[in-house]
């Protein structure tokens, strides 16, 4: 694989990435898409005093029922494959917005720019964006030519990679695995679980998300993210400066 | 009693709710038990508050809990179910039908209803009781890990792992004892997964319901939907077109293919023989990249829907897979070879973890690793649905129950599963891809079997007065299986752990629900 240094991979062309909210947006309330929304994602928000929507990429699974139900083909998912962001402000996508994730955390590329060991945590999800993470390790993508991997012990860690929304029951794991990481430590939070509790948020069983636990540095939308999509959060998280 | 008290059903056949037969339950058990000394399987048991609301006996005073079976005959393809309302408690079956045992631990979680002289009656999920209806709401205070069997002796040692594990895995709590090396018991604590699913099926309607289904387990999106969308579809006589039933079955399959490849990787690589660990790494990636070529994910989200498949196959399409498949196909044959062809792989497979089949019959094994004990138990074969009523796949097995009879068998499965798909993908029949489901039909129910790629999916679902879901029970293949590893890891080295547990690679959330 040449990225990055050459092209990305090809994604499928109904790939569901980025969305793009086109000025002709009304506000949702011509196809009621904010009930269709499964997570809430869809957020209204007035430009320059006129109804428009929002969409919280941290809240959104990438179903494409607003995309689908839109009378105006206002909604549109792009094959844009980067998503990730240093704050949930920043997950916001909305009419006019186009800015990418910059390169992201100054003190995490001084610190772990040479290498990074992620200790991973899965905290009540549905395996899919754990499979995805490990898709990282395969010989094609093969993340440690970056000096990235996974290691067995939060000991030897240097960031903590959360998936999950995480349960109640995974709550003391995650909290005692978190605690057991050297400072300085980072927290990724991998998939919309991890970010907002996902198609869980609001249950009894679940806190909603991995910032409700510890503090979060990097937030990597998708159910599940793309392969692609967490490399690309990761390379920015240690400031690769070949990235666009 | 009746001697033969039971509804007989098909897999997927809608019927009255109020046509199960409701019997005491000392007839309920003694039903069970006869009928699995016969040859029975427990598909489903569960807790419901049917008879409450919901039910017709609107009699059932509210302290009871509807307890209902889905037995399921494989040589006949029939289902059989049977009702019994239960209070605080009723003599376990568990003692004379090892099979029953997990699910009478959930019934007792779930429903506070105890069934008196089970032998390790412990939470499964370590969740608390919800001793009332599942639409209420509960509040959830985890509890400390239950304490585990331990083995007494001056050199006995215990070594506990989980939840977090050393990979890229789910949570769970592996405790085992062990003199020496060798293990003599291994018990396994699950629940670190627990979401919630099922009560938010009931209690929360409406549009995350479908991502409900496709993350009961997310390696299993497609089984379990098809499951879902078939129980939907029935409740609602909605006809499903060829077409779609062609594209529901290379989703099946490929998700089957994925995810075997996958696993033969990982045994591989879990006993250090690197080149077809890294293959198949790769190769496990084009097949579900494969399957985001039809719908642009790679576990197939938003692929099944109830009435048909959300997205269509054109010809080009389908011939652009079909190179990919072949090529694909040769990369992995030449990969699981090498394997299959070294000693020293051979060396670590055979007798490792074995099951006998009598075991495997007992504890009510499914999926391929029931099959790698010799049972011929394949959903997709003892009671066909969809596609596979017409495009018949044989039951693969093997007779040695051990870690290479798993990997054996999935190696059969991966080279028919190539087989269908390349079919399918050459001969697809003309038509819409999707109907229009109507309205569901009220006090029904409807159970749904399914093969997914870990083994019997079931989903058994009731709709209540107003066509609305009163009750949604999803079993997946890992409520069967993870007693299974137990056993599997009797006697062995604590050592072999990581090879026999990928070798039933089960699936923590689709137990946890």
């Amino acid at each position: 694989m040449k990225y990055p240094a050459g092209p990305a991979p090809v994604l499928p062309d109904r790939f569901a990435g980025r969305p793009v909210i086109s000025p002709t947006c009304t506000g949702g309330a011509c196809a009621g898409c904010g009930d269709l929304c499964p997570s809430g994602a869809l957020q209204p928000q007035m430009i320059e005093g006129k109804a428009s929507l929002r969409i919280d990429t941290g809240k959104c699974l990438f179903c494409r029922a607003c995309e689908n139900a839109c009378p105006n083909a206002a909604v549109k998912f792009s094959g844009e494959y980067r998503l990730a962001a240093a704050s949930r402000e920043d997950l916001l996508v909305g009419s006019g917005s186009e800015a990418f994730a910059p390169a992201l955390v100054e003190r995490a590329r001084k610190v772990f720019g040479r290498s990074l060991k992620l200790r991973q945590v899965s905290a009540g999800g549905c395996n899919a964006c754990e499979a995805d993470c490990n898709v990282l390790g395969t010989p094609a993508w093969d993340m440690g030519r970056f000096g990235i991997s996974f290691v067995a012990s939060p000991r030897h860690a240097d960031a903590l990679l959360i998936t999950g929304p995480v349960t109640a029951n995974m709550r003391l794991a995650l909290l005692k695995t978190y605690q057991a990481l050297a400072e300085p430590r980072i927290v990724i939070a991998v998939g919309a679980c991890a970010i907002s509790g996902g198609a869980y948020a609001g249950h009894d069983e679940v806190c909603g998300g991995a910032s409700e636990v510890v503090p979060v540095d990097l937030f990597i939308p998708g159910c599940p993210p793309h392969p692609l999509t967490i490399l690309d959060g990761l390379l920015r998280l240690i400031g690769r400066g070949d990235l666009a | 009693m009746n001697a033969n008290p039971l509804l007989r059903i098909r897999n997927g056949e809608c019927f009255d709710a109020s046509g199960v037969p409701l019997v005491s339950i000392d007839d309920l058990r003694e039903t069970i038990l006869t009928q699995v000394e016969s040859g029975a399987r427990i598909a489903s048991f569960f807790g419901t508050d049917l008879g409450r609301d919901g039910g017709k006996t609107a009699a059932t005073p509210p302290e009871r809990v509807r307890l209902i079976c889905v037995l399921a005959f494989d040589n006949r393809s029939e289902l059989g179910v049977i009702a019994a309302d239960a209070e605080r408690a009723y003599p376990s079956l568990t003692p004379d039908c090892p099979q029953a045992h997990w699910f009478e631990r959930e019934i007792f979680e779930q429903w506070g209803v105890e069934p008196i002289g089970h032998p390790w009656l412990k939470p499964i999920r370590f969740s608390p009781a919800r001793s009332c209806s599942v639409a209420e709401s509960v509040s959830v205070v985890p509890a400390p890990a239950p304490d585990c069997f331990h083995m007494q002796g001056e050199e006995v040692h215990e070594v506990a792992v989980g939840p977090v594990h050393a990979g890229v895995i789910e949570p769970g709590h592996f405790r085992f004892q062990c003199l020496g090396e060798t293990v003599y018991h291994l018990e396994i604590s699950l629940g670190y997964q627990h979401r919630g699913i099922e009560r938010a099926l009931v209690a929360r309607p409406g549009p995350r319901t479908r991502h409900y289904i496709e993350t009961l387990a997310g390696d299993t999106t497609v089984g379990h939907m098809l499951a879902y969308c078939r129980a939907m579809e029935s409740l609602t006589s909605t006809h499903v077109p060829p077409r779609a039933q062609a594209i529901r079955g290379i989703a099946a399959e490929l998700e089957r293919l994925a995810n075997h490849v996958g696993d033969l990787g990982a045994l591989a690589g879990d006993v250090g023989f690197l080149p077809t660990q890294n293959y198949c790494g790769r190769l496990r990636g084009d097949l579900l990249n494969l399957t985001a070529a039809i719908c642009g994910n790679r576990f197939g989200r938003g692929l099944i829907r109830p009435g048909g498949v959300a997205w269509d196959l054109d010809h080009e399409r389908a011939d652009a897979m079909l190179a990919l498949l072949e090529a694909v196909e040769k990369d992995v044959r030449s990969a699981v070879e090498l394997m299959f062809e070294a000693p020293s792989v051979l060396a670590r497979f055979e007798g490792t973890g074995a099951v006998s089949a009598e075991t495997a019959e007992q504890i009510g094994l499914v999926g391929p690793a029931a099959r790698a004990c010799g049972l011929e138990r394949d959903v997709r074969f003892n009671h066909a649905y969809g596609i596979y009523r017409f495009a018949t796949l044989p039951v693969a097995t093997w007779h040695s129950g051990d870690c290479f009879a798993r990997a054996y068998v999935r190696w059969q499965e991966i080279q028919r599963s190539f087989e269908f798909v390349r079919d399918q993908l050459r001969a697809l029949p003309a038509g819409a891809p999707a109907n229009e489901p109507g309205a569901a039909a009220t006090g029904k129910m409807v159970v749904t079997l399914v093969e997914g790629w870990r083994g019997e999916i079931c989903h058994a679902m009731a709709t209540d007065a107003q066509g609305r879901i009163a009750a949604y029970k999803v079993v997946d293949p890992s409520f069967h299986n993870w007693f299974g590893l137990a056993m599997a890891l009797r006697d062995q080295q604590i050592s072999d752990f990581p090879l026999c547990n990928k070798s039933f690679n089960l699936s923590y959330c689709g137990h946890d629900l």
